[in-house]
């Protein structure tokens, strides 16, 4: 469980790390180091150089930027899934986040890991990848034709793939601040405290009188990428659970952990349980 | 007697004035391992030590065409690449069979495999190297053409004549069989009201030590003589080993076991990889280094409990239990594991199924095969888990068929306490056992009609709870009939040398060895306690065969037992050594004196005579001043064997509360509780732990772990993040209490502790999922583990 040898690159810019990545076609960014590490120790990436971005300044804050509604919380790439899980900022107006955090790995990996590396990395059965689809986040790249903003909705295309290009790096997510009429949800179903869960629904709303609108239901952990339940949505909008569940229309394939029937199963009571929590928050 | 606070038991005979039996000291070792000054194998460096790395099987069975190792030899760093045939010149093969075990059979077992790969993860290749990543950077430079043979991996066709022979020498995949027909089984069950059968799983898993498997092999070459540093818990067995496969005589062998993460049975064997490692340091006659990491382990690191037991048990409708029978199918590998074998697990299904019940009627067979998966042999609790779900699983599916409650069914039919000794139908022996005592003292801990009325409580609420029981019995205290007499050099007996310095304090050198358990803390105990000396006046030294007696090491829960014993000898001949030169210094008679925290004194008075400090610079430095003719031995050993029984039987019951998450199949443990006779208890903590642990591998059968294979022999989840290792979120709080039923076969009286939590937790939680969903008229799981998907389906929710 040794890495192939490769080299090793500190940048000090976004500009030269873009550069290396162009440079280098094989190169790999080194965030946290949760992800990548353990593929290298297993020899299943041998990538020939490690661009380590962990010394650039200015990508890790958590602030409430001005904008459209109560405005936008956003998160540097670099920020730590421990800060995002102690910031002030994020339990308020970040509350799923927040719910999600303490169940991403275990302590050690969240004070490494890192909120850009996991939406990069886009793990199907991340919690965070399916948070920022459910909260209709987006993404800003930077990359040699200089910065962009990805849609969630535009951003997760396949098993580990995402809309961002060989040479773009991940600088920051953004995700509207959450107000009193936001609602949210949150839950999973993991063997063990700490694992990628077998499945996981992430979810939010807004209040709409006694109803709900609105309605993003995210599901992880059953797909190639985080999933969004479309027909459920609207069925829970109309306060119809029974419906909601039945409209499920996830697909997914059998893992070492369950069959596809059975996270198809888990899928459902995910989703009574999320629309229990989508329905009785109050302010 | 019940002991259920950490207080000493009443005055015994082992009770002197500073008797540490019985009392919870810390270990000896406690300091060095908390402040990192651990000294494990891979902490082991020496000169010109190289380190190797195995290139391994991909296939589950497949001959090797050719092997290029040009470019492998050309790497950097790279001190040789050496293929099976290059190694077996250096190092013979061995056959994993014992004679007691008749019929067994098994085939020649090269250290790196020759021609045929036989389970994905077999060694093909070695790449020694001056680190370990340049030794995997080379290997994958090695260009292996391999044929892909047909794999064998479901024992269930194995022995049908279209399957393909794994060996041919063999004649078919057949490695052991068993057939035990006692009583009159057909007659019990056609006189019974209630006949009940199940098909009971236990699914293949391993033991995960925290330190992998690692060994630095050093041969000297100028003294012909090789030195191993080993994480191994039997290190005599290993010396014996080495030199026999190397052609060298046992003289020239030291193996060393410095400190052991924890070993689970794992680190008894002979691992084709460790072996080689040995065998390459002869071959290039410098120090070689390997250790498994946790990829290779899950692949090499011996796997167990793979069997399929299709029981069956008749009630009368008075609880009375008529017969048992079983028919137990295990596949455990290409070879049977050298030198313990395979076979032994499925032989323990059969001695040890029914054991707490006085039911004379059982027939049983067992048939063990060959498959190309990864090997299977003994770990923790050997065959304990299997028989006891089996057994365990079948008096509870009785229970609730005839409407009995499942403590009252044990009560009917446990062994009576004033009954011993006594034999199980299986043939074994029984000293003195304590199945009611613990049973009542069990019903009372878990205050169980409390608990059922809060079950029926809950069940109203639609909230499932469960509570499952599982009696058991232990092997401990092996004597030469675990191994010895069918010809392997395991030794049963073990020693302890004490030493008194030339300041007083003890040294024990002891045969056991230290894993992590705390041997050497149960060893000081018992010198500390028979000569008389405070803890920290005591020294353990365990794990050199070129400095401890011959012992046989740390398995089948025999350190405290027999090592402690051996080390209470002696700690007793040498007080009377040391009372004898006393008594020649002060001119008394050595009988009139003690030794009592380190001062010799007068016996009935307690009046302060000699410090030992005193009475060894007199025996060290001035013997010139001891009576003429008088030679003081300040350095005894003793050694001890089991005698009177085969095994020191010890037994136990488990309970279990848990909760079934109905809508997802989720099991959520409340509590567990072990009460348990192991004999005299020499450290209450120790044997707590030992308890506390047992259950927690045992929670990982029942809930967690497998080793998950397709049908072409790949395991899929060989990494830590998909072969769940219980882990402390998810473990209830454990409450242990214990009676005491000493093994008068030794002056200590004390029987094994190891393995009794392990032996009885997966019934246990087994019976309480099934009490939970009885309600819910669930099928009976019986398929472990019990993972969501599968609690489901007995649900009929997918
Ligand atoms: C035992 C264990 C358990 C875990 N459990 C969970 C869990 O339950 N849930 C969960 O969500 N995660 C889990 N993780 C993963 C963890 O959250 C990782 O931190 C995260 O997935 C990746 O973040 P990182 O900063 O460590 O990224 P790295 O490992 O450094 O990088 C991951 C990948 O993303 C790329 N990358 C990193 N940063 C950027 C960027 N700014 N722009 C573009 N590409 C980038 C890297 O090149 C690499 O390919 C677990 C990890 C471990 C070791």
């Amino acid at each position: 469980m040794k890495p192939a040898p490769f080299a090793y690159r500190k940048v000090r810019s976004l500009d030269e790390a873009v550069a290396l990545l162009g440079e280098t076609p094989d190169a790999r960014l080194l965030a946290g180091g949760q992800s990548l590490m353990a593929t290298l120790n297993m020899r299943l990436s041998a990538p020939s150089l490690l661009i380590d971005i962990n010394g650039l300044s200015g990508l890790d804050g958590i602030a409430h930027k001005n904008g459209q509604g109560s405005g936008f919380v956003e998160i540097g790439a670099l920020a730590r899934h421990v800060q995002a899980e102690r910031s002030a900022t994020i339990a308020k107006l970040a509350p799923l986040i927040a719910r999600a955090m303490p169940l991403v790995g275990h302590p050690a990996i969240r004070n490494r890991g890192t909120l850009g590396g996991s939406i990069a990395f886009a793990d199907p059965a991340a919690e965070l990848p399916a948070c920022l689809l459910a909260l209709d986040g987006e993404v800003d790249a930077q990359g040699p034709k200089g910065k962009r903003t990805i849609k969630a909705g535009d951003y997760f295309k396949g098993l580990y793939e995402t809309a961002l290009g060989p040479q773009e790096i991940l600088t920051a997510i953004r995700l509207p601040a959450a107000d009193s009429n936001t609602r949210i949800g949150f839950a999973e179903l993991a063997r063990r405290h700490g694992d990628y869960a077998i499945v996981g629904l992430a979810a939010s709303a807004r209040a709409d009188g006694k109803g709900l609108k609105d309605v993003r239901l995210a599901y992880f952990g059953v797909g190639n990428t985080p999933l969004r339940a479309e027909k459920s949505e609207a069925a829970l909008a109309h306060g119809d659970v029974d419906g909601a569940v039945a409209a499920l229309d996830l697909d997914p394939h059998d893992d070492i952990q369950a069959t596809g029937a059975v996270k198809k199963h888990l899928a459902g009571v995910l989703l009574r349980r999320v629309a229990a929590q989508l329905m009785e928050q109050r302010p | 007697m019940k002991i259920t606070a950490d207080t000493p038991p009443v005055l015994s005979v082992l009770d002197r004035p500073n008797s540490y039996i019985g009392r919870a000291v810390p270990r000896p070792n406690l300091q060095r391992l908390t402040q990192g000054r651990g000294q494990y194998i891979s902490d082991v460096t020496l000169p010109r030590m190289a380190h190797v790395a195995y290139l391994r099987s991909p296939h589950a069975h497949a001959r090797i065409v050719s092997i290029a190792t040009d470019a492998a030899k050309k790497a950097p760093g790279v001190v040789a690449v050496v293929t099976g045939a290059e190694l077996a010149k250096v190092m013979t093969p061995w056959v994993g069979v014992l004679t007691h075990l008749k019929g067994i059979k098994s085939a020649p077992q090269a250290p790196i495999a020759v021609d045929r790969a036989c389970w994905q993860g077999e060694a093909v290749c070695a790449v020694v190297a001056r680190t370990r990543a340049q030794a995997e950077d080379a290997c994958e430079l090695i260009d292996i053409v391999y044929e892909e043979l047909p794999a064998v991996t479901n024992p269930e066709t194995a022995l049908d004549p279209g399957t393909p022979v794994i060996h041919e020498s063999l004649g078919d995949n057949l490695c052991f069989e068993r057939k035990l027909d006692v009583g009159e089984v057909d007659k019990a069950f056609a006189n019974s009201d209630a006949v009940v059968e199940a098909t009971f799983v236990t699914g293949r898993h391993t033991g995960v030590c925290t330190e992998g498997r690692a060994v630095v092999a050093d041969w000297n070459a100028s003294e012909q003589r090789m030195t191993v540093y080993h994480a191994t818990q039997a290190p005599h067995m290993m010396q014996n080993l080495f030199a026999k496969h190397l052609a060298l005589s046992e003289s020239q062998v030291r193996v060393l076991t410095k400190d052991v993460g924890g070993s689970f049975g794992i680190k008894v064997h002979t691992y084709a990889d460790e072996m080689a490692t040995v065998a390459l340091s002869k071959l290039l006659k410098r120090p070689v280094k390997f250790v498994a990491d946790r990829i290779e382990s899950f692949v090499t690191d011996i796997h167990a409990r793979d069997h399929r037991i299709k029981a069956k048990i008749g009630v009368t409708k008075d609880g009375v239990i008529t017969a048992f029978e079983i028919d137990d199918l295990t596949g455990i590998g290409p070879y049977s594991v050298y030198p313990r074998t395979s076979g032994i697990e499925a032989n323990q299904v059969i001695n040890l199924t029914g054991g707490p019940y006085n039911c004379p009627n059982y027939r049983a067979q067992a048939r063990v095969v060959f498959q190309n998966k990864n090997v299977m042999c003994q770990y923790r609790a050997v065959g304990h888990p299997i028989a006891v779900a089996v057994t365990e699983g079948l008096v509870e599916l009785a229970a609730a068929k005839i409407g009995m409650d499942p403590l009252e069914i044990r009560r009917r039919n446990l062994f009576a306490d004033d009954g011993y000794p006594a034999q199980t139908a299986s043939g074994l022996k029984l000293e003195q056992l304590s199945h009611h005592e613990a049973l009542a003292h069990l019903d009372a801990m878990i205050n169980y009609a409390g608990l059922r009325a809060e079950q029926k409580a809950l069940r109203d609420k639609g909230i499932y709870r469960g509570i499952g029981f599982a009696s058991f019995i232990e092997v401990t205290n092996p004597s030469a009939a675990f191994y010895g007499v069918g010809g392997a050099k395991i030794t049963s007996q073990d020693g302890a040398t004490v030493k008194l310095d030339a300041q007083g304090a003890i040294t024990i050198h002891s045969g056991v060895t230290e894993q992590g358990q705390g041997a050497e803390a149960v060893l000081a105990q018992c010198v500390a306690s028979s000569f008389g000396v405070s803890m920290d006046r005591v020294r353990v030294v365990t794990g050199d065969t070129d400095n401890t007696p011959y012992g046989g090491g740390t398995w089948a829960s025999r350190a405290a037992g027999i090592g402690g014993e051996a080390a209470w000898q002696a700690g007793k001949a040498l007080r009377g050594n040391v009372l004898a030169v006393a008594g020649a210094m002060l001119q008394a008679k050595p009988e009139d004196l003690d030794i009592r925290n380190s001062i010799v004194v007068d016996k009935t008075t307690g009046a302060e005579r000699l410090g030992l400090d005193e009475l060894a610079r007199v025996a060290y430095f001035r013997p010139d001043t001891l009576p003429p003719g008088f030679q003081a031995e300040l350095m005894v050993t003793r050694h001890y064997v089991p005698r009177a029984w085969p095994f020191a039987f010890t037994n136990g019951i488990q309970a279990s509360y848990l909760e079934v998450d109905t809508d997802t199949g989720f099991v959520k443990l409340l509590r567990h509780w072990c009460v348990e006779d192991c004999g005299t208890i020499i450290n209450p903590q120790l044997v707590n732990e030992q308890i506390r642990g047992g259950v927690v591998q045992g929670i990982g059968a029942a809930l967690f772990e497998q080793c998950l294979y397709d049908e072409r022999g790949q395991m899929l989840n060989g990494n830590m993040a998909d072969y769940l290792v219980p882990m402390a979120v998810e473990m209830p709080d454990i409450d242990c209490g214990h009676v005491v039923s000493p093994t008068a076969d030794s002056e200590l009286g004390a029987k094994g502790a190891g393995e009794a939590g392990t032996a009885g937790a997966p019934a246990c939680i087994m019976n309480a999922i099934n009490d939970a969903l009885r309600p819910l008229n669930a099928q009976p799981l019986t398929d472990m583990p019990f993972t969501p998907g599968k609690i489901l389906r007995a649900l009929g929710k997918v």
